[in-house]
């Protein structure tokens, strides 16, 4: 079949740059303009790419890629260009939709910020750059968009950079990607060498590496190819050692944690294992190392977020814990699973941001012990909040439960019981914590504990412009499930993503199924006895292991291990070579000024206006003269 | 013959600038200038007679440099006065108007 739209599937990342530009022109000014053009802009990239998704929604669309060359030379040649592939169409849907309805939600959030429109500016340069590294159809131009949306996510944590602490996690956000982009690139440029003609499109990569062919380039290349392009996505996906950025990130503006890092770009990293995933299927090793920091990570945040106290950062770990969920899927073998997750994730996440910033909005406080009843004053933000936060907890039938569930299954089936033990006991923590986080914020009596931090002003629902936005997330958060179900013949997603010899029918998924629903069943009545009827006292695990609520509570105390053992070592470094540059490098530079100054100063007393001193001088010159030419035959 | 010649114009030359370069006086200094020429004009007979080429044109040569050299002399001694009218004393290191 012939394809329509694709063809202007170019246009999609253009709108938001051009918003960009006319942002950035304005300055300061145009508060209300700008606002409409960013939105006007993102809906514009929204229609098309549901236009095309559409498209291709019917199966027969052939995938579509134009390039043209930008650089060419003996013997390789480098292409700009994009690919609409199904993933990609998907991808691009979802990004579009979420940066909309952010856009729109922001309207409401930033309202009073004086910098409202430069914040449009960012959102837009994020949204084209989001895009791009989706369309790009080769791993170098996919590299430089990743290290646009790094830059427009360091630029928007620290929005707010009077106050210390989001310039310095803005800071942190930048240098802690930073460590995984590097291995991104080292990965990349061993892909251009090693690969036939240099090439690096998506599709030669899948070529050379699918099945059959992998002796082209050998087994240890290939793991090590594989796992590089494993750290950019650590970096960028805050996987378990790189993930110390992530919640503090939270400094940014409440939709920036929606949109950038919890619904697109920590995706990102997730979606390039996705793009390149022929690598990593040729490296047994490299998969096992993905599955395992993947199910590691996903218990290890979610154990964090069981004592964090500010609202944001429980959300934050709880994004680290689900973008583990997905590595662990991809390192299953179950791409599927994890493109399902990420869906599924990225409307449920930006639900229960957006929902959160409503709460923020509210209330003036990001500490949920301050929060509570809050469900009789902002009703739809609650009800709202508790779809997200019942999908993300995995209750059947929403969206979380089913690629949660295909998740498992995928693990289970592939013989990793570890692994599966260590998902099974993350969704047990997710459920806890997101019952904990509901009760303590909405449930309990209206204004029982609010008063304390707002006095007598009144806690209301958000403007139309905010709400509107999460009763629009809540519909996919619901019911996106549906798209992937485990029976044979429902597995749509899967199908459609990988072709028609993709089966659903995992052995084990009935067992699956209720084992999950049960975990999650239990989580939630451990949290509500615990949070919402207060049968069980809220301190008692304090009190019975105090030792492991401190570790909770000090994140394991990585960060301050980073602090001693990195940060400090580096500092001290650069203090040693700060005062090497100023007192050597300064010192032989003075030096030489100071020599300059003190000849012109001893010049300055010869001229003296004598002409006897100058007729002195004179001769003395000419007897050094005549000894330096006479003189030269003695040696 | 020759460096004796030579070497009495030579020491006749280190006095004289030895005397331009030290004495305060500037009258002395203008003899001393007198002095350095003359071991010039020395050199110049010294080689007319005992050089390699001997030649009448040095001692030639000899006769106007030593009248240039009162026309200079007289000059000198002009500038001199209208200076000690000026200034009032003809020590050398007061005349330091070049400096500025």
């Amino acid at each position: 079949m012939d394809t329509v739209y694709s063809h202007y599937a170019w246009l999609i990342p253009i709108f938001p740059l051009g918003a960009f530009l006319i942002l950035a022109a304005a300055g300061r000014g145009m508060r209300t303009a700008g606002s409409v053009t960013a939105m006007a802009a993102s809906l514009a990239s929204l229609v098309l790419s549901v236009l095309v998704l559409l498209e291709r929604l019917n199966g027969r669309a052939a995938e579509y890629n134009a390039s043209f060359d930008w650089i060419a030379t003996r013997g390789f040649q480098l292409s700009i260009g994009y690919d609409v592939t199904n993933l990609t169409a998907l991808m691009l849907a979802m990004v579009s939709l979420i940066s909309f309805l952010v856009s729109m939600y922001s309207a409401g959030y930033m309202k009073n910020d004086d910098r409202i429109t430069v914040f449009y500016a960012y959102i837009s340069l994020f949204t084209f750059s989001m895009l791009g590294l989706v369309l790009a159809d080769n791993l170098l131009m996919l590299y430089m968009f990743w290290e646009l949306v790094g830059v427009c996510s360091f630029l928007l944590i620290g929005f707010w950079y009077t106050k210390p602490a989001a310039k310095a996690a803005a800071k942190k956000a930048f240098l802690v990607t930073r460590v995984g982009d590097v291995g991104l690139l080292i990965a990349v440029l061993m892909l251009f060498w090693y690969m036939p003609e240099h090439e690096l499109s998506f599709s030669a990569i899948q070529n050379v590496f699918n099945e059959g062919q992998s002796g082209l380039i050998a087994q240890g290349i290939t793991t090590a190819i594989a796992l590089l392009i494993f750290t950019g996505a650590i970096g960028k996906s805050g996987q378990f050692p790189l993930h110390v950025w992530l919640p503090d990130a939270m400094e940014g503006p409440t939709p920036i944690s929606a949109l950038i890092h919890a619904a697109t770009m920590v995706a990102a990293g997730v979606f390039l294992i996705a793009r390149t995933y022929s690598i990593f299927e040729a490296s047994a090793a490299a998969m096992e190392t993905v599955a395992f920091i993947g199910a590691f990570t996903a218990l290890f945040a979610a154990s964090i977020a069981m004592v964090q106290k500010d609202l944001k950062r429980i959300l934050a770990y709880s994004t680290i814990s689900q973008l583990g969920f997905m590595m662990l899927a991809l390192g299953a073998g179950s791409l599927t699973g994890g493109i399902f997750h990420l869906l599924t994730h990225a409307f449920f996440k930006a639900l229960l941001f957006l929902g959160a910033g409503s709460v923020i909005h509210a209330v003036h406080t990001q500490n949920i012990h301050e929060m509570g009843g809050l469900g009789q004053r902002m009703r739809i933000t609650a009800w709202t909040f508790g779809i997200g936060a019942l999908a993300l907890a995995g209750v059947p039938p929403l969206s979380g439960f089913w690629s949660k569930d295909a998740i498992l299954a995928a693990v289970l089936d592939e013989g990793h019981p570890l692994l599966f033990a260590a998902g099974l006991a993350a969704s047990l923590l997710t459920a806890l914590y997101m019952s904990r986080l509901f009760f303590l914020v909405f449930g309990g009596k209206s204004g029982a504990k609010t008063g304390a931090k707002t006095g007598s002003r009144k806690v209301l629902e958000s403007p139309l412009v905010m709400t509107v936005p999460l009763v629009v997330l809540a519909v996919p958060a619901a019911l996106l499930g549906l798209v992937e179900l485990p029976w044979e013949g429902w597995g749509k997603l899967g199908s459609w993503l990988l072709g028609s010899t993709y089966s659903p029918q995992h052995d084990s998924s009935a067992v699956v199924m209720i084992m999950s629903t049960a975990v999650a069943a239990l989580g939630l009545y451990i949290g509500w006895l615990v949070y919402g009827k207060g049968m069980i006292s809220r301190t008692a695990a304090a009190a019975r292991l105090p030792w492991l609520v401190n570790v909770l509570e000090n994140k394991y105390y990585i960060d301050e291990l980073y602090r001693y053992c990195i940060v400090r070592p580096v500092l001290g470094i650069g203090t040693l070579l700060v005062l090497f540059d100023r007192y050597i490098v300064g010192g032989a530079v003075r030096l030489a000024g100071g020599l300059a100054v003190l000849a012109g100063k001893a010049g300055t007393r010869m001229q003296n206006g004598q002409v006897q001193t100058y007729g002195l001088l004179t001769a003395a010159g000419l007897v050094i003269l005549i000894v330096a030419v006479a003189g030269r035959r003695f040696w | 013959m020759l460096p004796s010649y030579l070497m009495l114009a030579a020491i006749l030359f280190c006095i004289g600038l030895y005397g331009a370069l030290t004495k305060r006086n500037a009258v002395i200094v203008l003899i001393s200038i007198e002095l350095m020429l003359n071991a010039v004009n020395l050199n110049l007979v010294a080689f007319a007679k005992y050089g390699a080429l001997p030649s009448l044109t040095g001692q030639v040569f000899t006769l106007f440099t030593i009248s240039v050299a009162a026309a200079e002399v007289a000059v000198g001694i002009a500038i001199l006065i209208a200076l000690f009218r000026l200034k009032g004393t003809v020590q050398a290191d007061e005349f330091d108007e070049m400096r500025r």
